[in-house]
């Protein structure tokens, strides 16, 4: 299929228009506001709905209400409305509704800078709202990858029942690269077995959250724990990078993996064995794959590089568990590193 | 001799838990009755936080509960999903006023083709009695116990006035039901904000004055007397808003 250049924000409104979403609410916050303005356009050319709503907080409610009636919803936002979003992740994830979530990270905390981040990662895979849940993070590292895995999330969160989170930043979002987009894919007419649908004289359906009753809450908790499990099992996504004969192991994601990725073939150059492990799923955490890594005789350390001040470095140490040093370059305010930074940090090693 | 009142099918035989002479139980009723009426054969209603928040228990159709505030963002997913639906909120005036108040005023500015049944009792009843935007001047609750002062926290919003003003607002009326006359004049407006939805005419909203005996410290007869003497000053009742005239 011919590829074309797009923009990030637009590859990803078109793939998911692709992937059988009709219904779109969201609220402009930069950087990622070509999807809201892209499925402005769009929606109405396939029979879809687009609606900007009042606030973050009233569009992750009407997906709420939308993917409770069945449909294939989405929404997106950056850091800030993210955060306004996360009552209704939290109510959506306990219900078991599926939907997706595009955050554009920018700097923070506060209304921080527009610049790209990672800095909501700890907000994303530890749930970010109240209580005890998680939910599917994908992290592409690329426009075309970012094209793939809106389509995988779609399915993901219809075969999970959960919502699955996008996590850009806003070089994902704003860069332009060749695509290759999926095809247009059939709307379901089916509605789930879950969803209301308003039709009387059948076995009538709640979306709910509210579990008045301990045991019954516990009981909710236990299932969505062992669907978790099912997800780690089945969904955990890791690329491996030259990191077969690696003495030094470089842990990046998104758009630092590109960075971290140039550093190791220039390292490799210099005569240094360097390889890269990036997660593509940063919940479930490729925790597996690091500690088979960590624990091999031939490696020596471990690099992580992040923008932010060493989110995920707290899952690779956990995976690590001390079986190797750890070091770290943590990029912070909006600032991207450079493999010149990275490979400063590769020479360092005594 | 034959049957001359059964109970209407679209509730549930679940025994309701809310107080003796609390007004929830009739308007629960007369909701469910006038869609029983209409013959609706596709309902979807939302559940706020608050006392109703178990209506999903006790109304026989398909029900979706909301997060405080949010009832209105919700029904508007639905609808846009289900536009055949008939879609509603049932909210109380804490959920729709104070937290919800954003949600609220920009359906009702879209015109959204829903309807509202907003039960305003001008207290939080669900959390102990706490002070609400409703709340009458001079009220005691368990947060303004020495009354509330106008110097300190304002007056009463007036929601029905509010948005009555929006042109997305097709039909906006405030009843009470403090007695039988009211009761009906509640059902018939109720009938009309869900035929307003059906034609497609877009937002409706009934607000409902209701009591709360527990938390305003009273018997149910005093606190049916409250609202004809102390709220309808406050909250007149009437039609605010009629697309059709």
């Amino acid at each position: 299929m011919e590829k074309q250049l797009l923009k990030g924000n637009e590859a990803i409104s078109e793939a998911a228009v692709r992937a059988g979403c009709r219904f779109y609410f969201g609220y402009p916050i930069t950087p990622q506001n070509q999807i809201p303005e892209y499925m402005s356009k769009r929606m109405p050319e396939v029979d879809g709905c687009f609606l900007q709503a009042e606030s973050e907080v009233a569009a992750i409610n009407m997906v709420y209400g939308a993917g409770g009636s069945g449909a294939r919803v989405m929404t997106s936002s950056s850091s800030p409305g993210i955060s306004l979003k996360q009552e209704g992740i939290s109510y959506i994830a306990a219900a078991e509704i599926p939907c997706v979530i595009v955050n554009m990270v920018r700097g923070g905390p506060g209304l921080g800078s527009i610049q790209p981040s990672q800095g909501d990662y700890f907000q994303s895979t530890r749930g970010g709202g109240h209580g005890d849940y998680r939910h599917i993070v994908l992290a592409p590292a690329t426009v075309q990858e970012a094209v793939d895995l809106v389509h995988l999330a779609f399915d993901l969160a219809d075969k999970y029942r959960m919502p699955v989170i996008i996590f850009g930043d806003g070089m994902i979002g704003q860069m332009m690269e060749p695509v290759e987009l999926p095809p247009m894919q059939e709307v379901r007419t089916e509605f789930p077995d879950f969803a209301t649908t308003g039709k009387r004289g059948k076995d009538r359906r709640v979306i709910n959250s509210l579990y008045i009753e301990t045991y019954q809450l516990e009981e909710l908790i236990n299932r969505l724990k062992s669907r978790y499990e099912q997800v780690e099992k089945n969904e955990t996504m890791c690329e491996e990078y030259m990191t077969e004969d690696a003495e030094i192991i470089l842990t990046a994601f998104g758009t630092v993996s590109r960075i971290a990725k140039n550093a190791v073939k220039q390292a490799r150059e210099m005569g240094f064995k360097v390889g890269l492990l990036r997660p593509v799923t940063l919940w479930p955490f490729p925790t597996k794959i690091m500690a088979s890594y960590a624990n091999k005789d031939s490696v020596k350390r471990f690099i992580d590089i992040e923008m932010n001040d060493g989110q995920m470095l707290e899952d690779v140490k956990l995976a690590v568990n001390g079986a190797v040093k750890v070091d770290f370059i943590g990029k912070l305010g909006g600032i991207i590193p450079t493999p010149d930074e990275i490979i400063e940090m590769i020479k360092e090693d005594k | 001799m034959g049957k001359v009142f059964s109970v209407t099918s679209y509730l549930t035989d679940d025994t309701m838990h809310y107080c003796p002479g609390c007004t929830h139980g009739i308007i629960h009723r007369l909701v469910a009755e006038v869609l029983e009426e209409m013959q609706a054969e596709r309902v979807i209603g939302v559940a706020p936080v608050g006392c109703a928040v178990f209506a999903y228990d006790y109304f026989n159709f398909d029900c979706h509960q909301a997060a405080h505030g949010r009832a209105p963002a919700v029904a508007t997913g639905i609808k846009r999903v289900h536009k055949d639906a008939l879609v509603f909120t049932y909210q109380g005036d804490g959920d729709l006023a104070s937290i919800g108040a954003a949600e609220i005023v920009n359906a009702a500015g879209r015109g959204e083709n829903i309807t509202v049944i907003f039960i305003n009792n001008a207290i939080y009843g669900m959390t102990g009695g706490q002070m609400a935007p409703t709340s009458l001047v001079g009220q005691k609750t368990t947060t303004s116990p020495y009354g509330r002062k106008p110097e300190l926290c304002g007056y009463p919003l007036t929601m029905s006035e509010m948005l009555a003003t929006q042109k997305g607002a097709y039909y906006i009326e405030r009843t009470s039901v403090h007695d039988v006359p009211n009761i009906n004049k509640t059902k018939k407006a109720i009938r009309k904000a869900f035929e307003a939805q059906k034609a497609g005419k877009g937002f409706s909203m009934i607000e409902i004055l209701s009591t709360c005996p527990t938390n305003w410290g009273m018997t149910p007869v005093e606190s049916l007397q409250w609202v004809k003497d102390s709220m309808i000053e406050v909250f007149p009742l009437g039609v605010f808003k009629d697309g059709d005239n």
